[in-house]
Formats: structure tokens, C-alpha cells, sequence
């Protein structure tokens, strides 16, 4: 085991990512992010790119289920932690989940660029707060940028599935068991 | 929109990645959750040539309260875990820490944002750095030369620059002394944006009555600042409007093409009284 206070990495380095619970290795530069070792690297491209600079949300994926904007994060910094993509929600043969069927039912995309971020986003909100108010959905949404204007929907696709995933569970609820992946 | 290159290390204890701070000099910079660094650098406004990774340091992310009541919280802190509390330690005083924590960016940001990390970076609009200055905070720095403390008027020294020295670690970051009628309030463009102007109060109330208070603002000048003239009149018994508008007349607010001197002055005017009202209230 190295016991040197620090370990220094050369140009290029070896990093060892947990995505949807399957184990990758990547030989990359230090400099790029995580969104992009997600796409180009791992070629899991449902995870979009846009600003690059942390105000759109359309990178936003899970690391330790928590969002996180994946711009602004270097790949090498998510060695250790867990991470989960839009890829995580369907069951595998192509079906969605039940947050991924509450936005089309609500009609909560049009051109669909943002929606893995609102999708990835309203999933880890959930997890943590699924009693959350429409009120403290709407600031929660406010975090990802949508420019077709779909806000209202979006919203509305979000309460619409936590209010399900509530009533689908026994009183006291364990709301970790509304979610499928 | 891609980073230059640099090479990374990751520190495995303080005084492991202040060694290396030393030895690499100006061109290598600490990152911790990296939400205003990684954007500066994806932009190329900054381009270290080292990063030194410290969000391992897991020793660093907790947050405790003393015997005496001071609140001292690890540079790793989150702001979620701030907004969140889960061991509950801001009851009791510092609820005002909490209820700041959703001015911050969005939710994603705050998830990987640090309280230390945002004091590091110096921000004059940041929420942290005003309410260090209000609180009266105390910066714990480790460096190769050892431990010090900085208090929270001797920190911020002007525009993302802090008394850090380029080989100290900002290791924790100490609230004194609890805080039960204080408030942070702030006006931006859109939500989660960067404030404006944002006004921080913390008044000492006794009988019902205020008898005076410490009053800041960010987004006035090169870093966050108390603005004397505005407790001078808190302290003789002034009413808040009186005291919102000794703070608008004492600051000379930067314009911009987000608004002039004259519009920040108003927001001055404005956010102090709202902070004033919402401190006696909560």
C-alpha cells in the first residue's frame, strides 16, 4: 500500500468509475470531466451537455445519489463514489420507469435536450425528500434550464409521480422501494 | 470550454497536500467540491497547473458545536449538509446558517459546494463570506509553518483574495458565538444566480427590544463588509428603516450592466430592513 502523503498522477492516468453499479476503467487526462468520460469514454449518451459551466443542468447525474452538475467535476474525483445516469431509470429493455412515464404522460418535454438533467434531478430530489411540496419541486426545477418553456408540465410530471409513489406504498412509507433500477 | 491541462493529486492528509502546495507553488490550487473553481477553469480563467485534491479528507467534513455554544464547522462541510443538519447542531442559535443555505446556487450545487471552499474562494457576493463577517467568524489555517486562526475581518482582503497564504489549508471555520435573531436576505437577477447586493444582520435583542446589531453587506465592494454607520444607529435605538438607510448612504456600490450605484444603494436600502424584520421575527 503507498503511504505517500500524496499520490501524483502523471498526464494521463487510470480511473476506475462505479456507473449504474457496473465497474469501468478509463486512461484519461486529469482535465476531463466527468460528463465527458460518461459520453465519449463510456459512450453512455443519454447524460446531455450544455453550458459547461454548471447553469444549465442538462449534465446532471447522480453521485452517491445526490445530483450533482457532472461540467463541473473531474472524472478522477468520482473514483470511490457511485455513480448513476438517466441510463439507470429504464428497466434495460427499454422501459420506463414510472417518473420517465409521469413526464411524457404531462406532456413535461418537447425537444427532450434537458430532460435527462429533470429526469436524473427529480429522481435524487425524491430519494432524499418524497414528501417534498409542488412548491419545493418548482424551486428544486428551477435548478435545470428548460428553453421550450416546459416548467409548468415539468412540474406537474414530478408531483404527479411522487404523489403515486406515495400512495403505492404502505403507511409508514419506505419510499426507496418506488424506485426502479 | 474545455480545462488546460494539469496534473492532479490527491491528498491523503492536510499536512501531505499543504507540503505539496509548497513545493509546487503559485501554479498548483486546492480543490475541494470545485463548483466555482471547475467553471473558472472550464473557462480558462483559471488554469492551475496542479489541482490538489483535499476532498478526501474526510476528517474535514463534520460539523459539532463546543461546550460554550461556538459552532465550528470542517472546511469539507457541504452546503447541503449545512441545509439539511442531519445531527441537528444548529438548533438553538444558528438556524440562520440553515435557512442562508438556499440563496446558494441550486440544489447540484450545494450538494458538492463546501462551506470552506466557498470562504476560500472570496467570492464579495457569496453568502458564506457574509455571514462570516457578520458572525464574527474565525478562519483555522494549517500550513507548513503550522496552525493559525484569522478572524473573520482580517480574512477577506478583496476581490477572490483571502489571507490564505498559497501553502495553508483552510482547515475549519468557527462561529463563536450563537446567533438566534440574525438573518441573510439577498436580490438576484434569477434564483440561484449571484446576488446583486446581499444584506446580513445579527441583532441583539433583549426584552423585546433591540439594542444592537451587527449589520454587513456583500456585493458592495471587493469582499463582504459591516457597515458601521448602520449599527451606530441600531445601537441608539434607531428603527430599522433609519438603519436600512444609513447603510444605503454609507456604501458606494460598483455599477455594472446589472444595475448602477444608484440601484444597488436602493437594494441596500431595501434588503437591510427586510433582514432586519425577518432577524426580530425568526
Amino acid at each position: 500500500m503507498n503511504t505517500d502523503p500524496v499520490v501524483t498522477h502523471p498526464p494521463l492516468q487510470l480511473i476506475a468509475l462505479d456507473v449504474n453499479g457496473e465497474q469501468h476503467e478509463v486512461i484519461t487526462e486529469p482535465r476531463r470531466t466527468l460528463v465527458d468520460v460518461l459520453r465519449h469514454d463510456l459512450r453512455l449518451t443519454g447524460t446531455h451537455v450544455g453550458c459547461e459551466h454548471g447553469i444549465c443542468g442538462a449534465c446532471t447525474v447522480l453521485v452517491d445519489e445526490r445530483p450533482v452538475r457532472a461540467c463541473l467535476m473531474f472524472a478522477a474525483q468520482a473514483e470511490g463514489a457511485r455513480i448513476r445516469t438517466v441510463e439507470s431509470l429504464s428497466d434495460g429493455d427499454g422501459g420506463l420507469n414510472d417518473l420517465q412515464r409521469a413526464f411524457t404522460e404531462h406532456h413535461a418535454l418537447q425537444c427532450g435536450f434537458c430532460t435527462p438533467g429533470f429526469l436524473i434531478l427529480a429522481d435524487g430530489f425524491l430519494a432524499e425528500r418524497p414528501d417534498a411540496s409542488k412548491e419545493e419541486i418548482r424551486e428544486v426545477v428551477a435548478s435545470n434550464l428548460c428553453r421550450c418553456t416546459g416548467y409548468q408540465t415539468i412540474v406537474e410530471a414530478i408531483d404527479a409521480c411522487a404523489t403515486a409513489r406515495r400512495g403505492a406504498c404502505a403507511t409508514p412509507c419506505d419510499m426507496s422501494a418506488g424506485k426502479e433500477h | 470550454m474545455k480545462p488546460a491541462p494539469f496534473q492532479y493529486h490527491r491528498a491523503r492528509d492536510v499536512d501531505g497536500a499543504a507540503g505539496l502546495l509548497a513545493e509546487l507553488g503559485e501554479d498548483a490550487k486546492v480543490i475541494a467540491g470545485g463548483q466555482s473553481l471547475v467553471a473558472m477553469m472550464n473557462y480558462r480563467l483559471a488554469r492551475p497547473g496542479h489541482l490538489v485534491d483535499i476532498a478526501g479528507l474526510r476528517e474535514l467534513d463534520r460539523m459539532h458545536r463546543d461546550a460554550d455554544g461556538a459552532l465550528r464547522i470542517g472546511a469539507l462541510t457541504t452546503h447541503h449538509t449545512v441545509e439539511s443538519d442531519p445531527a441537528g447542531v444548529l438548533e438553538a442559535g444558528f438556524e440562520v446558517l440553515n435557512r442562508a443555505m438556499t440563496w446558494i446556487g441550486h440544489l447540484p450545487i450545494r450538494t458538492r459546494g463546501t462551506v470552506g471552499g466557498s470562504m476560500a474562494h472570496g467570492d464579495a457576493t457569496a453568502e458564506w463570506c457574509l455571514l462570516a463577517v457578520t458572525l464574527g467568524a474565525q478562519f483555522v489555517a494549517r500550513g507548513p509553518r503550522g496552525e493559525r486562526t484569522i478572524a473573520a475581518g482580517d480574512f477577506f482582503l478583496g476581490y477572490y483574495t483571502t489571507a490564505l497564504d498559497p501553502d495553508e489549508i483552510l482547515v475549519e471555520i468557527v462561529f463563536p458565538r450563537p446567533a438566534p435573531h440574525a438573518a441573510l436576505t439577498e436580490f438576484a437577477e434569477r434564483r440561484g444566480d449571484f446576488a446583486l447586493v446581499a444584506a446580513a444582520v445579527d441583532l441583539d435583542v433583549e426584552d423585546g427590544e433591540v439594542r444592537s446589531g451587527r449589520v454587513a453587506l456583500g456585493g458592495v465592494a471587493s469582499a463582504a463588509v459591516r457597515v458601521p454607520e448602520a449599527e451606530a444607529v441600531l445601537a441608539d435605538g434607531g428603527s430599522f428603516e433609519a438603519c436600512a438607510s444609513a447603510a444605503a448612504q454609507a456604501v458606494e456600490p460598483p455599477a455594472d450592466a446589472s444595475g448602477s450605484t444608484h440601484y444597488r444603494r436602493e437594494l441596500v436600502r431595501t434588503l437591510v430592513r427586510r433582514a432586519c424584520e425577518e432577524a426580530v421575527s425568526s
